[in-house]
């Protein structure tokens, strides 16, 4: 049991890494998405299926949707 | 192994709060700070969950009949994190707001050079 | 030069982090508060989520205050996209994308509405509450500017809805200060325990709460399409 929030945990931290270092926007956006997915799942197993859900739903969801469509009316790639 | 079971869950909100910082810190342009914004977000709710657990306890929604209050986890960080949730995604949209505006205006998001032209 | 200052400057934070977070275990209960409203929850408010009953009815002022920071994010956001903007009224060809995204999203488009009202309703006994189901339905719509683009939803439904819920919360709240009780006190009956129909007001307010937030999240993300 251990084993999988460990690992889960460290996925998260590289796929945080990896928004901050890369620099193409778009794929720095989805690498956000990949956080807020498994802070989902953390949040499941810290036993509140509330939260789970509300951050599943706004975060997986509507973050990144609001994110495309700004990145879409600026630049794409950082300079 | 007993130092793992009992402070992983700190060990990876306070990671996402530094990495959070860092970008706050660092980076040049606009978006990316408000990616690092809603990075440190995520942080931070992670931390106030991880507090309010309780070893062995269940969710605090009596669904069946046969439930035991006595093991359950603390339903108040819960609410507040709901709220905050809520709340985060209300200030991300009026910041890229701002931002679209802002590249309509200058020409460019890169912040060095925003603050160079005085008008 | 920035950069080696702010790690020095993240090291010595990250330091003094980790000395206290010695000394805050994990696992054993740290308060009594939450004792309380587990053991008194059920009696009190006569829902079985003890979360909502903590959310709706203990700290009711606080998700208050919540819907109002959201209105008016969603209100600068209208407001800021519109400035130096003049009236055009091109219309645009609609046309669908590509005809399996098009089937797909028609397929799903009832389906999600009906999810995320199934969500909102129930929120006193499962799982739930308005918040998620709004984001649900929000998402819903989000479909609608996917498959075709150049298909508007209607904005003055959306306006008129959202208004609506706004004022049910607070004429709810208002009506309790009027009994004589505090602001957003619980008055009709509570009944019995595990059907839909209990707990007093709670229900009625996350059905106004799950509407306002749907409708206001379709608002941003049309103005954020439309304009500009």
């Amino acid at each position: 049991m251990i084993i999988i929030v460990s690992i889960l945990i460290f996925l998260m931290l590289v796929s945080a890494i990896i928004a901050a270092v890369l620099k193409d926007l778009l794929s720095a956006v989805i690498a956000l998405c990949v956080v807020s997915l498994i802070a989902a799942v953390l949040f499941y197993l810290l036993q509140a299926p509330d939260v789970a859900m509300a951050e599943a739903a706004i975060g997986a969801a509507l973050v990144t949707a609001i994110f495309v469509i700004a990145i879409r009316k600026t630049k794409r790639f950082e300079e | 192994m007993n130092f793992l079971n009992n402070y992983i869950y700190y060990i990876g909100a306070f990671g996402l709060v530094f990495i959070g910082l860092y970008i706050l810190l660092v980076k040049k342009n606009l978006i990316k700070v408000i990616i690092g914004l809603s990075i440190l977000d995520t942080g931070v709710f992670l931390f106030l969950i991880a507090v309010g657990y309780i070893n062995k306890g269940t969710a605090p929604i009596f669904s069946k009949t046969g439930l035991n209050p006595k093991n359950m986890v603390d339903p108040v960080p819960q609410a507040l994190v709901l709220t905050s949730i809520v709340i985060g995604v209300a200030i991300l949209a009026l910041a890229l707001t701002l931002a679209i505006k802002l590249y309509k205006h200058y020409g460019t998001l890169n912040l060095r050079k925003i603050k160079e032209q005085r008008w | 030069m920035r950069k080696i200052i702010s790690a020095i400057l993240l090291i010595i934070i990250a330091g003094g982090i980790t000395l206290s977070l010695m000394k805050i275990p994990f696992g054993i209960p740290k308060t009594k508060v939450g004792e309380y409203y587990i053991n008194k929850g059920r009696e009190e408010t006569g829902a079985t989520n003890i979360v909502t009953s903590v959310v709706l009815n203990y700290r009711g002022f606080d998700t208050l205050g919540e819907i109002t920071i959201l209105f008016i994010a969603a209100l600068g956001v209208g407001a800021i996209l519109s400035l130096g903007r003049k009236r055009t009224d091109k219309k645009e060809k609609i046309e669908p994308t590509s005809s399996i995204v098009y089937t797909g999203c028609r397929f799903l488009f009832p389906i999600l509405l009906l999810v995320g009202s199934y969500i909102f309703i129930h929120g006193h006994l499962t799982p739930g509450g308005g918040f998620q189901g709004g984001a649900i339905i929000a998402s819903a719509f989000l479909l609608i500017y996917l498959s075709c683009p150049g298909k508007r939803v209607n904005e003055k439904y959306s306006k008129i809805t959202e208004s609506l819920a706004g004022l049910i919360f607070i004429v709810l709240g208002l009506i309790g200060l009027a009994i004589g009780q505090e602001f957003l006190f619980n008055f009709l009956p509570k009944g019995t325990l595990g059907t839909l129909l209990s707990a007093g007001i709670i229900p009625i307010i996350y059905i106004a709460i799950g509407l306002k937030v749907g409708s206001e999240l379709t608002g941003i993300i049309d103005n954020l399409i439309e304009k500009s």
